[in-house]
């Protein structure tokens, strides 16, 4: 009963050999699900709120609710 | 006296560590702790001596029977000559305790009177929120970061409607 001789040498570049490609696809496929389910919709959010935003408009609305101290609401 | 009794136990190989006659003293007593100790370890397969140290006679007839062939050994005599050398197998040495579970009912317990501690403290040792936490003053607090358009894109504010002054359905 002679068993085989184990794997003295190269043991580390073996793992790595198997799991370097798994890291590097995982980590590729962890950026491309962050970047379409997080910074694309932000993006468009944010087009999508600038597109038709009237700033004067906004403006007035938060001067007359009181909120500024360089310009009081109008009347009185 | 002590020591040729004490040398009959241990065998010859730690014969020279355990007597030393210091300059017309007599002999050292040999501490337990001095001489080889038997353990079951994993990482050290073979301790320095044999579990058993007074053999019984009928182990002793093993031990000489153990100087011929083996082959003529039965099944219980090889098991009985390995109960001699060692105490525990591989497999008994190294199963769980069960301590785990101990563990962690010990842990759920403290848990739990950490919470009778904390439901004690906020009746007895503190005293009344601010009044920046009653409910008229929370509406006003809201009101305002209306106003101030917090996080209008994606956040607070762009979940009011404007229009009709309402949260957006």
């Amino acid at each position: 009963m002679s068993l085989a001789k184990p794997a003295m040498r190269g043991l580390l570049a073996k793992r790595l050999r198997f799991h370097l490609p798994i890291a590097f696809g995982l980590s590729l496929v962890a950026a491309a699900a962050f970047k379409f389910a997080v910074t694309e919709p932000r993006k468009q959010a944010y087009a999508d709120f600038y597109k038709h935003y009237d700033s004067t408009k906004e403006f007035n609305a938060m001067r007359e609710a009181g909120v500024f101290e360089s310009v009081r609401p109008t009347g009185k | 006296m002590l020591a040729t009794r004490v040398f009959r136990l241990v065998g010859n190989r730690a014969l020279s560590t355990s007597i030393c006659l210091r300059g017309g003293h007599g002999v050292a007593k040999v501490e337990d702790y001095t001489l080889p100790a038997y353990f079951d370890r994993r990482e050290s397969p073979l301790p320095d001596i044999k579990f058993v140290e007074q053999l019984s006679p009928e182990q002793k007839s093993l031990k000489e029977k153990e100087k011929g062939t083996w082959a003529v050994l039965s099944k219980e005599e090889k098991i009985a000559l390995y109960r001699i050398s060692f105490k525990e197998s591989f497999a008994e040495m190294n199963k769980g305790t069960g301590e785990w579970k101990s563990v962690v009912a010990g842990i759920f317990f403290f848990i739990g009177f950490t919470g009778l501690v904390v439901l004690w403290q906020r009746k007895y040792v503190y005293g009344d929120v601010p009044h920046t936490f009653d409910p008229e003053y929370k509406q006003k607090e809201v009101q305002r970061m209306l106003d101030m358009r917090i996080n209008p894109v994606e956040g607070f504010s762009a979940k009011w409607d404007y229009e009709n002054n309402a949260w957006k359905k």
